[in-house]
């Protein structure tokens, strides 16, 4: 349908700007980003009736450091299903992170230079799967697959199947994952740079614009002299990357290396990234959103337990919550269409 | 041409009106169509032809007024149900599966052929065979993604005809069809009308409904307009009904004698693609729109794709302003200034979910960005709002996605996106292809602007009358090779059509 003719420039001028906080809010954040705000802060308002020990610091440092970590790979995934891929190794190659630094460790290496070499491992995992999915033409879904696997196998056959315990690990190592600046976790300061730093980048960089392009219409973006091959193996790479640092500080924290970590991680992370607004099909998304769609996750997790609902509930509610926030958006974008 | 009788109507569409959200996309339209006519429907996108169409078929529902199906009073609910009626659609866009075979592709949607749970392979081959026949030389057993665009569009068009249909509407069916196909479909539409079947025949071209309905019926912005015997109206006058004015001149005016320049921007020499196109070679001289006619197949389109790297490993020179061009990929290309224009702008050319804004700036984004590579938000509107305001782009806000837009509006975002890195020599490959009427004036304008401002222009067409129109020279190309130019009084359909098709030895000798 042909939309509303008008003459180009005036119509701009005409629109009423937005109103009130709410509407600059809306402005500055998108519709979507809002809606996610008002439901956390209706949670923590039920919450902070419902059970005396929600709001407290105990609680709310807990809940914070939980999703943290994690957030830093939604992060990376964020961006990935932006491009256009996706990523089902997310947790194996966090815990293949761990393993490699721990193991490393236990060899005599001191933990900076295994801490590094282990990420670097990260990044050359994601960089097989970027030049799988892009120079052989394979699926992301199936290469990650794969990955997810062997990179989980890794992590077994090096440990025994059993986690490390590196209880020699210095202070000055342990401080990234346990201590604080003044009252605040260091993983939380961590995990608010690396979130704003890519919020700031995916959303005016030229680079990551890039990343819009491709997953938004690939064969468009290369129809503009994008080089879109290079764009997908290095959105496929910084998330494997992503993923080394995240479980280089869950050693920091743990003090060990756990070869089953991350178990079920790529779920979680997915499901934050598409409440929070990216698409599976590419071109969409925000990090900032999906780190609402993570923060929202951890909380209904959090106050489940508080409210001695049963482990195997939370499943079911956060895949509840997965299917109504796609269910939604799913609406708004069929009249969106319609209107146009 | 059947008489005028009340009780020979077919379908009687009154007084029938459908929104969506605040657009009326149909007021109060009343639509009659008689047994075994052709009956053209004509007007620019966004007219309602399409709501229309829907509606018929069932996919749609109408807000209010009222269908009758021979004579009785039906309220269609579902394309299944239309089917049963014997109403028949062949949608525009080719909705087959490419994995299965012709046969099943044709009996997709009608598993009567067999009266038990299992599929009978035998039976369906057989009939679609038949059905094939008259269309073309396609075995029922191919897979649909070995076919080419056109041959699948004609397995859409067997698919109706298996239907035993009372009514069959064709949207745009020529679109992706070579000429020689489109003479075949022709040919069979007007069997079938001498067979009582009505057909309705959307066109954006006016010689195939001149040349083949009977009726034709206008409508603008929503609203009936007309319908007239074909015999009692020129096209002119249908173009006028569609655009509700009267365009004097479809076609801007040419280059005139003194603008003509010995001055080469682009020369292309001895250009080769192992199986798609040898040994092109032709010189783009400042000031003149270069068209490239040909088949559909012929390599068109290849040989553009070619010039600028966008595609395949290619031998051969491209010299810009006598210089020689070093291009490995489509980047260098933009780099020098030599941009294309995909002719499959849903496909390639747009982005749909991405603002009006950000699909302008998609060549070049550096250019709207700081040193350090952060994109300056006020520098891509203004660039968008530049380039939207020179090309007459008309949009609510610059910052709505792509997809709020009409079709020709489409169109000028993407030739916008080009404009943007002040290119030199511009490659457009179907550049008004499922564009209204008035855009497409204004795009054929807006070409030959640039070609005055120094830009180069090559444009690859399938519609002849528009390389006529615009273009002052015309290469013809027949498989991979080009084999002859025409240019001022030689410039004509038959001209074009035989270089096209004809050997060029006897082309030669002609």
């Amino acid at each position: 349908m042909e939309t509303q003719t008008q003459e180009a420039g005036m119509s701009e001028a005409q629109r009423p700007r937005p109103t009130g906080v709410a509407g600059v809010l809306r402005q500055m954040l998108g519709a979507r980003e809002v809606g996610l705000i008002a439901i956390i802060l209706i949670l923590f308002i039920v919450m902070s009736f419902a059970s005396p020990y929600f709001l407290t610091w105990v609680n709310m440092r807990a809940m914070t450091m939980a999703f943290a970590v994690e957030g830093i790979v939604v992060v990376g995934m964020t961006i990935l299903l932006i491009s256009g891929g996706i990523d089902l190794s997310v947790g194996s190659v966090t815990a293949l992170a761990m393993v490699i630094a721990g193991l490393l460790f236990l060899a005599g290496v001191d933990p900076w230079t295994a801490s590094a070499i282990a990420i670097l491992a990260c990044v050359a995992i994601g960089a097989i799967m970027g030049f799988f999915v892009t120079q052989i033409g394979l699926h992301h879904f199936i290469v990650s697959l794969a990955v997810m696997v062997i990179a989980r196998g890794i992590c077994l056959l090096g440990t025994g199947g059993r986690p490390l315990g590196l209880f020699t690990l210095p202070p000055e190592f342990k401080f990234i994952g346990q201590g604080s600046i003044g009252v605040i976790p260091l993983v939380i300061i961590i995990f608010v740079v690396v979130v704003i730093a890519f919020d700031f980048m995916l959303r005016r960089t030229t680079m990551f614009r890039k990343v819009f392009y491709t997953g938004s219409n690939e064969k468009a973006a290369a129809y503009s002299g994008i080089r879109t091959k290079k764009v997908v193996f290095l959105t496929t790479t910084l998330c494997s990357g992503l993923c080394g640092v995240a479980g280089i500080i869950y050693m920091a924290r743990f003090g060990s290396a756990q070869p089953t970590f991350g178990l079920g991680m790529e779920l979680n992370v997915i499901a934050a990234a598409v409440i929070g607004g990216a698409s599976l099909s590419g071109g969409v998304g925000t990090i900032f959103g999906a780190i609402l769609g993570t923060i929202l996750l951890s909380v209904v997790s959090s106050s489940l337990a508080l409210l001695d609902v049963s482990v195997y509930w939370q499943d079911i509610i956060r895949g509840s919550i997965l299917l109504t926030a796609v269910t939604i958006d799913h609406f708004i974008n069929k009249r969106r269409k319609q209107r146009v | 041409m059947s008489t005028a009788m009340e009780n020979d109507l077919v379908l009687k569409l009154a007084k029938v009106s459908k929104s969506f959200g605040p657009v009326r996309a149909l007021r109060a339209v009343d639509f009659e169509l008689r047994k075994g006519e052709i009956h053209a429907i004509a007007g620019e996108n966004g007219a309602g032809k399409s709501t229309l169409m829907k509606i018929i078929d069932g996919i749609v529902r109408p807000d209010s007024g009222q269908i009758f199906f021979q004579g009785e009073l039906v309220e269609i609910t579902s394309p299944a149900m239309a089917q049963r009626l014997g109403i028949g659609l062949v949608h525009q866009e080719i909705a087959l599966c490419p994995d299965v075979s012709v046969a099943e592709n044709i009996f997709m949607g009608n598993t009567s052929v067999s009266k038990t749970v299992f599929m009978d392979y035998k039976a369906i081959e057989a009939r679609a065979k038949v059905a094939l026949s008259a269309l073309c030389n396609v075995s029922p057993t191919m897979l649909v993604r070995d076919l080419s665009i056109s041959q699948q569009q004609l397995i859409e068009i067997a698919k109706a005809l298996t239907l035993d249909c009372r009514v069959l509407i064709l949207d745009e069916p020529t679109a992706a069809l070579t000429e020689k196909e489109a003479l075949i479909l022709f040919g069979i539409m007007r069997k079938l009308a001498d067979q009582g079947i009505s057909i309705i025949y959307i066109s954006h071209r006016m010689a195939e409904i001149f040349d083949n309905c009977d009726r034709v019926t206008v409508f603008r912005d929503g609203q009936y307009v007309m319908t007239r015997d074909i015999t009692d109206i020129t096209p002119s006058d249908v173009v006028a009904a569609m655009v509700g004015r009267v365009i004097e001149n479809l076609y801007p005016d040419k280059q005139a004698d003194h603008e003509r320049s010995d001055e080469v921007i682009l020369a292309v020499r001895d250009l080769t693609e192992a199986s798609r196109f040898r040994n092109v070679t032709f010189e783009l001289k400042r000031g003149e729109i270069l068209g490239l006619a040909g088949l559909i197949g012929a390599g068109r389109s290849e040989i553009a794709k070619g010039i600028c790297r966008l595609e395949g490993q290619v031998s051969g020179e491209v010299l810009l302003y006598g210089k020689p061009l070093r291009l490995r990929h489509y980047r260098d290309s933009i780099d020098h200034g030599i941009v294309y224009l995909s002719e499959d702008r849903k496909g390639d050319g747009i982005f749909l979910d991405m603002p009006i804004a950000a699909n302008i700036s998609a060549l070049a984004v550096e250019q709207v960005a700081t040193r350090l590579g952060i994109v300056d938000d006020a520098r891509e509107l203004e660039q968008a709002r530049r380039l939207g305001h020179s090309l007459n782009l008309r949009y609510d806000d610059i910052r709505q996605p792509a997809s709020s837009l009409s079709g020709g509006n489409q169109q000028k975002v993407a030739i916008a996106k080009m404009l943007s890195v002040r290119p030199k020599v511009i490659l457009l490959d179907e550049p008004t292809r499922g564009v209204d009427v008035g855009a497409k004036a204004e795009i054929h304008r807006i070409l030959r602007a640039l070609s005055r401002d120094g830009v180069g222009i090559l444009v690859i067409s399938s519609e002849l009358p528009e390389l006529i129109g615009v273009c002052d020279r015309v290469l013809v190309v027949r498989e991979g090779e080009i084999t002859g130019e025409v240019a001022g009084d030689r410039m004509t359909e038959e001209n074009i059509m035989y270089l096209a098709s004809i050997e060029p030895a006897r082309a030669g000798a002609a």
